[in-house]
């Protein structure tokens, strides 16, 4: 950062050339490819198959898109199952991720580090996929569900650790102390004085729990074969990569049906509200990784 | 009865609060401890109708394959190699960007480009390798169209192993180094000012406040970071490299790591005695190799350490 007074000496200019070269050279880099993506959705056909891709389309045009939206039923469901499974899922993870870490933050509570080693230590073994896959199919019988894209993500010891370290900084032993003697109880003071009181961090936890739910495919790779239980990311997956029958692409009234851009289009309408979302969000996550990152 | 009591004693009064952390408990409960249970598959000959517990001991028959056969070595291997090329790629940029982010001036310059350089980290990894199809395929893709335009041939990344040795390390760098560079930005805002305006009185020059302050500075955050990722080295990046490599034959050697391999043998070719027994050589090792490093980080700095 510049300083008052700071003169235009030789090593200043240097570095701020190599440092706008360096800096500027990540911010192209990973800015492109999403321009490069969007560019190219909008292009014909025809141009694609004639030049490829490119970094200035030949021929503008919406007929990937259009064809999205002809038939945009599978989409909207993939959608819904994304947006259901990801808000509900937050919600719940938030909610009683808190509330376990008020428990464990609570120094009356005799088994409280046992309780958080016990928890802790599910992130140092684990029994590995197989016998995971077998206990959600076999023995729960999760398979085909909507629970199941929930309950994959619903908690992690990461954040219920992150929350509890919010809260015994946050929120003064004296005002749980004063809420007691007043005759509330745990769950009481729970609800209405701590998770108010947690809000910034319900905010920033809440948005990578968020966007784990959103981006996850995997869970109905393993475990959803019916389409309609897939959420958005899987269906991309299959779309892209042509693994069931594109069976939208209809190629009737079309010389050249938009395959190629029909797969960037699909890319952009499962990418496109991460994008909108991203310039509001983006300081709340900052914020989140600063909290996690700054041990007490 | 004495400790009986005191039990009871401590539930009742704190009845509530241990209801509270009822939900939580159970959850790790059933989803991670019960599968811990479910090793012992690893050292059984299984079938579908008699499950997990009925079916027949077969010792160690299940290992014996994974090891002769030479698949161990070959994706204990790879998820090795490529984990310590990433921990030092993407530690060693996210440093650099850092630095160059905290002393550079143009505030308007620096916050677009790192508003940029994190939005790989918000995409899923379909996304992002749709992204790389649109850079890199044989026929259409724009690296091959800017090669064609050159004069020179193009180059078909999906057949040939020796690109991805390079290609992995730079997309997880891509996707990682914008959240990197956040966490040392904060390491780096957390070091003392008075420092740099001694130097500064001092006449030191940026790149003496850089290699004299900011560096020796950040030497216990780099040294945990890199410890950190090192404990996790035995677990590799599935999604990265079943979206990008899916199920591609001919790099399969170079790029097979134990997760791909313990998902190719459960869902695809069903052999789940080598797929358990991978999951459970994976687990083991991974809790030795995180119990090392944690024991390393503790006798540097004691608060950072795991547990």
């Amino acid at each position: 950062m510049r300083r008052k007074g700071e003169f235009l000496t030789f090593d200043f200019l240097t570095f701020n050339i190599l440092a706008r070269f360096v800096v500027g050279f990540f911010g192209l880099v990973t800015l492109l490819p999403f321009l490069l993506l969007l560019l190219n959705s909008l292009s014909s056909e025809h141009a694609v198959i004639m030049h490829g891709f490119s970094f200035v389309p030949q021929e503008f045009s919406l007929a990937a898109y259009r064809m999205i939206f002809n038939q945009p039923i599978k989409v909207i469901n993939a959608y819904a199952i994304s947006i259901f499974v990801t808000t509900v899922g937050t919600a719940t993870s938030l909610f009683f991720s808190s509330m376990a870490a008020f428990v464990l933050n609570r120094k009356n509570v005799r088994y409280r580090n046992a309780i958080a080693f016990f928890i802790y230590f599910t992130t140092l073994f684990s029994g590995g996929l197989v016998p995971y896959y077998f206990l959600i199919v076999s023995y729960l019988k999760l398979k085909n569900t909507i629970a199941v894209l929930i309950l994959t993500q619903l908690f992690s010891v990461f954040y219920i650790l992150i929350l509890r370290n919010f809260i015994t900084h946050t929120i003064p032993e004296s005002l749980v102390e004063s809420a007691k003697i007043d005759g509330a109880s745990d769950f009481r003071i729970f609800l209405t004085i701590v998770l108010p009181l947690i809000k910034p961090a319900l905010a920033s936890i809440g948005l990578f729990i968020s966007l784990g739910y959103w981006n996850d495919w995997w869970s109905a790779m393993m475990f959803n074969e019916k389409e309609n239980l897939q959420p958005l990311q899987f269906m991309l997956y299959k779309m892209f990569w042509n693994i069931s029958v594109l069976g939208q692409i209809t190629g009737v009234g079309y010389t050249n049906p938009p395959r190629e851009t029909f797969k960037l289009a699909m890319t952009v309408v499962a990418t496109g509200p991460v994008f909108l979302l991203y310039p509001f969000v983006q300081k709340y996550f900052v914020k989140g990784i600063i909290l996690g990152a700054v041990k007490e | 009865m004495r400790a009986n009591g005191g039990i009871i004693s401590e539930l009742k009064r704190n009845s509530v609060l241990y209801v509270m952390v009822v939900p939580v408990i159970l959850y790790f409960l059933v989803f991670c401890y019960l599968p811990m249970a479910g090793i012992v598959m690893a050292f059984k000959n299984f079938n579908y109708v008699q499950k997990i517990f009925r079916s027949p001991w077969n010792g160690f028959n299940n290992f014996r394959y994974f090891f002769v056969s030479g698949k161990a070595w070959l994706v204990t291997r790879n998820t090795f190699m490529y984990n310590l090329i990433f921990i030092a790629a993407y530690n060693f940029f996210s440093l650099v960007i850092a630095i160059f982010v905290a002393e550079m001036s143009g505030k308007l310059y620096k916050k677009s480009a790192q508003s940029f350089m994190f939005l790989p980290y918000f995409i899923s990894w379909v996304v992002t390798a749709a992204l790389m199809y649109n850079l890199f395929n044989y026929e259409f893709g724009i690296v091959n169209n800017i090669l064609k335009s050159l004069g020179k041939k193009s180059i078909d990344i999906y057949s040939n192993p020796k690109y991805w040795y390079f290609i992995l390390p730079a997309i997880y760098v891509w996707k990682w180094a914008g959240f990197g560079s956040v966490l040392y930005l904060a390491a780096i805002m957390g070091i003392d000012q008075e420092c740099y305006e001694a130097a500064k009185i001092d006449g030191a020059t940026v790149y003496q406040k850089i290699f004299f302050i900011t560096l020796p500075n950040l030497k216990p955050t780099l040294a945990i970071m890199i410890l950190l990722g090192l404990g996790r080295i035995a677990r590799g990046e599935f999604d990265m490299f079943y979206q990008l490599i899916g199920n591609n034959g001919l790099l399969m050697n170079s790029t097979d790591i134990i997760d791909t391999l313990v998902f190719r043998s459960l869902m695809g070719t069903l052999d789940f005695g080598m797929a358990s027994a991978a999951g459970a050589y994976q687990s083991v090792l991974c809790f030795v190799i995180l119990m090392l490093a944690n024991y390393t980080i503790k006798k540097m700095h004691r608060d950072y350490a795991l547990f």
